[in-house]
């Protein structure tokens, strides 16, 4: 299966990424007004220090401890993207205690949790982060 | 081909119904239990109250779950003895049904200590499960003065579910604190005094002594008026089943690393059992949603025929009250980190070059690399604490350990 891989070697801690996947994944077709004003809350999102930068976004895992754990049902693999139903996701946080990479999120109103998934269920289809990487220190490939 | 039967409905016999699949699509699976209902998850009668869910999206697994994983069901019907000589189990109507690899998942029941005069209360109630969130339901309207008794993780939840549809609430615990499970004095503090602010009143060091039809007696002397009354004052496992098949039983059912019960062919999963674990070093039961699905996951792969270890548990939980968060895990002991800013608070307990523990409340962002640190037994001198306990962050471990977790 594609993945999405971080070299932290190419990053530039642009934060180019979390943009691109604030706007992906807002809805709305106009970079401006998905963004302008707005105290954006990816689903990607940048470590840096020291000069070493990187992203970190979920892995996707093969043992997902956040499905497993879900006390709702609301997180579940579909062809080995785990996905989250929002509706029915209650916001326990359980996947957030459970997350080893520490990447899910709660949403912007806090009353369900946000994840990527890789793109798959919004307009673009293919990872947003990835096609706007200026420095391809995210890849999105077979391994 | 083999005859499965599980013994359950909720995560621990859903955990192994996808475990055994993993494994063996042909298999026979018998499911048996008590409740009529499809798969639920039991947390969310909170949230089913609150107005957050509803049932249909309070199934915890899709509708085609049992077809899709051909489990023949037989929902509403009551196992009352398991036979381990003859593998077979009898229902209720007295029907037997045989099995060659049985799991029982029993889980727990709210536990009611006897109180004088609880006979004399009409309205009263547990809050576990579906049933008892319906009954609570029918019974209260706006007006209500509801007594909780219990102060834990079930108490609060229901305190949650119903604050805006009753008239007030008194949650009284023998503990000094809320949350003795889960929380230390000063972090129980600051999410008393925010549940505090929605007009909830404890009375916590305190105990009922004797009840009337409408009143309870502490303690303490105090008096508390209520029209309905929670018992929310612990659990107990499920263990009688295996307990008269012979099975080794201490507080909960024993089980190994592969969930194998001390009886050939029969395993446990979830709340009935005990656990391994790792943060104290010591069997436990370990009732926890997450706990229970991957002991049922790793019993239904070894039922199969594969292989697979359940050796990481520790305790762990994640709750959050109004909107207001913790999430906790492992245990409380050895050294101590602590921050803490207006209603953010964190505690971090090490001890032998581990993390053990850590509490957070409030500020929740990336736990789980936190628990992770547990789970794994990380040495705390391969990882920059420093930065580390400022901030979970993947910053902290080695470059190498960096490409490890995003590089492949």
């Amino acid at each position: 299966m594609k993945r999405v891989y971080v070299n932290e070697k190419w990053c530039l801690g642009c934060h180019l990424c979390e943009y691109n996947c604030a706007y992906a994944n807002s809805g709305k077709d106009d970079m401006v007004k998905a963004l302008k004003n707005v105290k954006i809350n990816p689903r990607i999102q940048i470590e840096e220090k020291d000069g070493i930068a990187f992203a970190v976004q979920c892995r996707h895992c093969e043992e997902p401890l956040c499905v497993k754990g879900c006390i709702t049902g609301a997180l579940s693999v579909k062809d080995g993207v785990i996905e989250v139903d929002k509706d029915k996701c209650v916001g326990c946080f359980t996947c957030i205690l459970s997350c080893p990479y520490g990447a899910i999120m709660p949403d912007d109103d806090g009353h369900a949790i946000q994840k990527c998934e890789l793109c798959v269920k919004n307009a673009n289809g293919q990872p947003a982060c990835v096609a706007g990487c200026p420095n391809k220190a995210i890849v999105f490939e077979e391994r | 081909m083999s005859k499965f039967v599980i013994i359950g409905n909720s995560a621990g016999a859903i955990g192994s119904v996808e475990g055994i699949r993993s494994v063996d699509k042909a298999s026979e699976i018998v499911l048996i239990a008590s409740e009529p209902y499809h798969t639920y998850s039991r947390p969310l009668i909170s949230y089913l109250l609150w107005g957050k869910t509803d049932e249909q999206r309070m199934k915890y697994r899709p509708d085609s779950f049992y077809k899709d994983n051909n489990v023949k069901t037989l929902l509403g019907r009551t196992v009352t003895k398991i036979d381990a000589e003859k593998k077979t189990v009898t229902l209720d109507s007295g029907e037997t049904v045989s099995y060659d690899k049985l799991l029982n998942a029993t889980g727990s029941s709210p536990f009611v200590p006897p109180m004088e005069g609880l006979e004399k209360v009409e309205n009263k109630f547990t809050f576990m499960t579906l049933d008892d969130a319906h009954a609570l339901e029918a019974s209260l309207n706006k007006d209500s003065r509801v007594l909780v008794i219990g102060a834990g993780l079930i108490g609060l939840k229901c305190v949650e579910g119903i604050a805006d549809r009753v008239g007030e609430i008194t949650v009284v615990d023998m503990a000094d604190r809320i949350l003795p499970s889960v929380l230390d004095q000063e972090g129980a503090a600051l999410v008393q005094s925010f549940i505090e602010e929605r007009g909830v009143r404890f009375c916590l060091g305190d105990s009922a002594t004797k009840f009337e039809k409408n009143k309870a007696v502490l303690k303490s002397g105090k008096e508390i008026g209520f029209d309905l009354l929670v018992l929310a004052v612990g659990v107990r496992p499920n263990v009688s089943l295996l307990k008269e098949a012979g099975a080794e039983v201490n507080r909960g059912i024993v089980t190994n690393e592969k969930c194998e019960t001390s009886i050939r062919d029969i395993y446990a999963a979830g709340d009935c059992t005990e656990s391994y674990d790792i943060s104290v070093g010591q069997d436990r039961i370990l009732a926890l949603l997450p706990n229970a699905y991957m002991q049922g996951e790793t019993a239904g792969i070894n039922i199969a025929g594969g292989e697979k270890l359940y050796d990481n548990a520790i305790p762990m939980n994640a709750m959050g009250m109004f909107g207001y968060h913790m999430i906790t895990a492992g245990s409380y002991e050895g050294d101590i980190y602590t921050e803490k800013s207006g209603r953010n608070y964190k505690k971090l307990f090490y001890r032998d070059n581990r993390l053990v523990g850590y509490i957070m409340i409030g500020d929740i962002a990336r736990a789980g690399i936190y628990t992770s640190l547990i789970k794994k037994k990380t040495p705390l001198d391969s990882v920059d604490f420093e930065l580390i306990k400022r901030k979970p962050q993947l910053m902290a471990f080695s470059k190498k350990k960096r490409a490890e977790f995003l590089a492949r």
